[in-house]
């Protein structure tokens, strides 16, 4: 139904108004009755056995109720966090399988492994007995690049591991690439360190356990993409319980961007801890706690290759590379390197191509999805190689992608990597995004900028993303008084879903946007659902959706039919009235809602009231795609890159929010450019401590990092999916990176650099042009 | 944040007394950096004493060729002066690029002075301009002030009262900030003083410090050119993840020229 409030409107964010006036409710603004505090301690070392834990001070502390070690955890049978995925589980290769324990018992794998919880009347008490628990721990040799576990010799993170692998993957034809290469017109070649991150939301993690006697049940308030998921594991796997003993309950989230998409053990111990003293237990981290508690992303390396022919064609790409998942592979840790490998090729034709990596254990933080997971390294890579090759052979970049690109007419198109692809016109998308960036007028710029003593470079990329993993399920309920509920399976945690989702609903069963509601993240009220990560939620939940809107106009034709004194079959639902057709005679749904819970007349069969269940399980992944350009300005005298245009010109299928996808753009560019050009989570190479753990080190990229962005949009829908939507989620993310370091190559071509090293930083610009000169 | 015992100074005289009636008392001006150092629990002591209202420490005025700025006036008090603006523009300029609007209206330039973080802005301007120290007690030289990193020739409790600067020719300041905290990489104060050019350098060693080379160039010929050939060396420069010594001595070359250049 076409209102402003429907599919495609720029409708505000309903969730805005608590956002911004603080009145949001995030884990720390939770307090339960008779709370405590829980304080972790961890490991300062890399690699360490544990040779005695001495808890006597801590315990007689002031305030101090509990203090939990590893043996405790062993003594009470508790399980820990394993795979969600490995590549075995689709038909790859085995691989070596960890456990992270909640608390470390015997040896610690890397700083900021749990190895006691301290729990007392106040945070401050807690902090205070944590310090008095004595460790003594025996440092043993610790391996922190993925380069460098894969040497003969390397201190081995797992016995049982061999030279740190946990597994191998491999796609594509490893002869027939070799040929193809070794004959080619011209071979681009690059080496890429694709940095490791911290993700940072605004809201840390939090976590609130809580028992209750009386009913025998546990309740965990946590700050999580998917708290079915968060129910299974520590209900599950650590606690040993059934699922309907743990309520957990996610309420706002201040972003979770693939990190609060798994568990982390405080999730476990807090939840444990509140069984034995039968009192909340709290924990929230100090943001200095939060960057060496948390699981990193990225850190990819790789070299690859690509040849082409000399009009441009792609002969055949190869790529080898390493993923480095940490000291334990958790959760979908493993599920990084396997997008990466199947998102390789891109939007391009290739005619033979070899991808192949090691996933391999060292002695830091466990790498696990972050926005994008694996996309934007497969992005990175093949953009940067396109860019390498245009240059090689001297053609324009925007040219040699056109020549290659997968042409609309050959959808569905399966690529070397087992990825069916939707639906998409590339070359229209990067047609628009040159025409946006006025492409053709750049050397005039680059003029202006050199006569102000400044490189200036343009950089372009084509990205490709996969959206809509798994199945997922919706529920429509009415009440007696005609207004809706939606319950949601996925979990919004900062993407709209308030919003979008009641668009969907309001268009398809015509109840007006404001007499609707969501419910979402409580497993006492959401009778299933599996979260929100990967860009899933328009794609699979919104057909949910759809689905369940179309069950809930089935069971009220039943309802009208009684109403109207006619034959179901002579009924049809539009917009929003039950109509017999070919008359006058119609009713709103909301009419036929209210009169589904009158105490008495319809018989038994037409129920009491009117709701729907939608089901939707993925077949056809949906692939967004776009273009970026952007152009840098580059002081030589300090390498200091400023980012003075950018624009996006997206695919992202048919479009439900127009504002809502705008600022998921937005939002992705500046995450990518952060790790373009600022962020870089760096362990020293041989202790493996964390040298950028504070905002002092850790540059987030801020407002006046990037410059005002125009987007466009260049819709193809998708078959995949009923709506036709592609997901918004990570695009902006996937692209932006590449874009910028190309742009950055292009600045300093004339200088003689071909290659810039992730993230550029000043010194690293500075550096590069003082070699090339 | 350990516990400690928060007391209101209500006089110099009083700070004085509480700070040596404790066991181990700090002061805290605006306190931008004793915060976030107690908040980490990286110090532990038994009296924090507050000059947070000494309202006769605030105040910036003009003294026969001196621009006099009170110990505890905020960097946005500052930045914002008119007499500053008129006076020393480059110092006005120098306080809008420290830390955030937040920062600024709290932080002060006494704490600043007795903090001496290698990365702070203020002691770069000190410096070059020759300004003269104020306490309590004494008053002392800004050559002989700053003596190593986080150290002064500040005793025991001695309290800075207000910072005296002789009124330059020109002067210029020029920064380069790093990425995540914005403080400087490298800071350069230039200044062409009644008694010769000085040029001082934040961010880039452990304690600020003047360049001979650069002074001398700039005596016979005050313009960016001339301290373009002055190539500082590496030895001692501070190391960090995000520049090397190498890329600072650079800088200081460069953000130099380009203080020369902002002074005119």
């Amino acid at each position: 139904m076409a209102s402003q409030f429907g599919i495609g409107q720029p409708v505000r964010r309903s969730e805005d108004k608590r956002f911004l006036t603080g009145r949001g409710t995030y884990v720390d603004d939770i307090n339960l009755p008779r709370q405590t505090h829980a304080v972790v301690v961890y490991s300062p070392h890399a690699h360490a056995d544990i040779k005695s834990i001495d808890t006597s001070a801590a315990k007689s502390a002031p305030g101090v109720l509990l203090v939990l070690t590893g043996e405790d955890a062993q003594a009470d049978g508790l399980g820990g966090y394993g795979q969600a995925l490995m590549p075995e589980d689709v038909g790859g290769p085995p691989g070596f399988r960890t456990t992270r324990p909640v608390l470390a018992t015997g040896r610690v794998r890397h700083v900021g492994e749990r190895v006691a919880l301290v729990i007392a009347e106040t945070e401050e008490q807690a902090r205070d007995a944590a310090e008095l628990i004595e460790i003594d721990y025996a440092p043993l040799p610790a391996t922190v690049l993925a380069e460098d576990a894969v040497k003969d010799g390397a201190p081995l993170v797992w016995d049982g591991a061999e030279n740190n692998l946990c597994f191998p993957l491999m796609m594509g034809d490893a002869d027939a690439t070799e040929k193809a290469i070794a004959s080619a017109h011209y071979v681009a070649k690059v080496h890429i360190y694709n940095n490791r991150l911290t993700t940072n939301p605004m809201e840390m993690r939090g976590t609130i356990g809580d028992y209750n006697r009386a009913m025998d049940e546990y309740t965990l308030y946590t700050s999580t993409q998917n708290p079915h998921g968060v129910r299974a594991e520590v209900a599950g796997h650590i606690l040993h319980m059934h699922e309907t003993k743990l309520r957990v309950i996610a309420r706002d989230v201040g972003g979770g961007f693939g990190l609060k998409g798994g568990v982390f053990p405080e999730d476990a111990l807090v939840v444990w801890a509140a069984g034995k003293l039968e009192r909340p237990v709290k924990w929230v981290p100090s943001r200095s706690e939060a960057m060496i508690l948390d699981d990193d992303g990225r850190d990819q390396t790789l070299d690859a290759e690509m040849a082409v022919d000399k009009d441009g064609k792609i002969l055949a790409m190869r790529w080898i590379a390493l993923n480095n998942l940490g000291a334990y592979v958790v959760g979908p840790g493993a599920v990084v390197p396997m997008f990466a490998l199947g998102m390789s090729q891109g939007v391009y034709k290739i005619p033979t191509m070899l991808v192949a990596t090691k996933a391999v254990f060292t002695n830091t933080p466990p790498t696990t999805p972050y926005r994008g997971a694996g996309r934007p390294e497969a992005t990175y890579t093949i953009e940067r190689l396109m860019d390498a090759a245009a240059r090689g052979i001297g053609m324009d970049p925007a040219e040699i992608r056109k020549r290659n690109f997968i042409q609309p007419s050959e959808f569905p198109f399966e690529t070397h990597t087992h990825q069916i692809y939707d639906s998409g016109d590339y070359a229209t998308a990067l047609d628009k995004c040159l025409e946006l960036s006025d492409y053709k007028n750049f050397a005039k710029r680059r003029a202006e900028s050199e006569k102000a003593g400044k490189k200036r470079g343009l950089g372009l990329s084509y990205y490709i993303d996969n959206t809509g993993i798994f199945n997922d399920r919706m529920e429509l309920r009415f009440d007696p008084s005609g207004s809706l509920t939606i319950v949601a399976g996925t979990f919004s945690h900062g993407q709209g879903h308030e919003t979008t989702y009641k668009q969907i609903a309001s268009d398809l069963l015509g109840v007006p946007f404001e007499d609707i509601k969501l419910v979402q993240g409580d497993t006492a009220a959401v009778s299933f659902g599996r979260g929100t990560y990967a860009s899933r939620s328009a794609h699979v939940g919104g057909s949910a959706l759809k689905a369940a809107a179309e069950a809930v106009i089935e069971s009220g034709k039943k309802f009208a039919g009684m109403m109207l004194e006619a034959g179901e079959s002579d009924l049809e639902f539009v917009d929003g009235l039950y109509k017999v057709t070919g008359t006058d005679k119609a009713i709103p749904m909301t009419e036929v809602a209210k009169f589904a819970y009158i105490p008495a007349g319809p018989p038994s069969e037409l129920g009491t009231g009117l709701e729907g269940v939608g089901n939707f399980a993925t077949t056809m992944s949906s692939f967004p795609n776009g273009a970026h350009v952007c152009e840098v300005e580059i002081d030589p005298d300090t390498g200091k890159v400023v980012i003075d245009r950018f624009f996006a010109v997206d695919d992202m299928g048919n479009i439900i929010n127009p504002l809502l996808v705008a600022g998921q753009i937005h939002g992705g560019i500046v995450q990518g450019v952060g790790q373009a050009l600022l962020e870089d989570m760096v362990y020293d190479r041989e202790s493996g401590q964390l040298l950028s753990g504070s905002f002092l080190d850790y540059a987030m990229p801020r407002a006046d990092d990037v410059p005002s962005f125009q987007i466009g949009m260049s819709e193809v829908p998708s078959p995949s999916n009923p709506l036709g939507v592609k997901g918004a989620g990570e695009g902006g993310t996937v692209g932006a990176t590449p874009t910028v370091i190309n742009a950055i190559v292009d600045a300093l071509e004339s200088a003689g650099v071909t290659n810039m090293e992730l993230p550029a930083t000043p010194e690293r610009v500075w550096r590069a042009l003082s070699k090339a000169a | 944040m350990y516990d400690f015992n928060y007391q209101r100074a209500s006089s110099l005289d009083d700070a004085k007394s509480k700070f040596s009636g404790a066991d181990d008392a700090r002061y805290m001006a605006g306190g931008m950096t004793l915060l976030p150092v107690l908040k980490q629990r990286l110090d532990q002591p038994s009296d924090v004493v507050d000059l947070g209202f000494l309202d006769d420490l605030k105040g910036i005025s003009e003294d026969g060729g001196n621009l006099v700025i009170k110990a505890m006036s905020v960097h946005h008090a500052v930045n914002t002066s008119d007499t500053v603006k008129s006076k020393i523009p480059a110092l006005a300029h120098l306080a809008g690029t420290i830390g955030d609007p937040m920062v600024r209206n709290r932080g002060t330039i006494g704490g600043s002075l007795a903090n001496n973080d290698p990365a702070a802005s203020y002691p770069s301007a000190v410096l070059a301009l020759n300004a003269t120290v104020h306490t309590d007690s004494r008053t002392i030289a800004a050559d002989d002030f700053f003596t190593g990193m986080f150290d002064t020739a500040l005793n025991e409790g001695e309290l800075i009262t207000s910072v005296s600067f002789p009124i330059p020719e020109k002067a210029g300041y020029c920064h380069f900030p790093n990425p995540a905290s914005r403080y400087p990489i490298v800071g350069v104060f230039v200044a062409k003083t009644a008694d010769g050019p000085r040029v001082a350098v934040t961010g880039a060693g452990a304690c600020v410090f003047r360049v001979p080379e650069m002074e001398q160039a700039l005596a016979s010929n005050w313009s960016a050119d001339a301290v373009a050939n002055v190539k500082c060396s590496a030895d001692g420069l501070n190391e960090d993840i995000h520049a090397s010594p190498e890329y600072r001595a650079h800088l200081i070359t460069v953000m130099a020229k380009r203080a020369i250049e902002a002074a005119g």
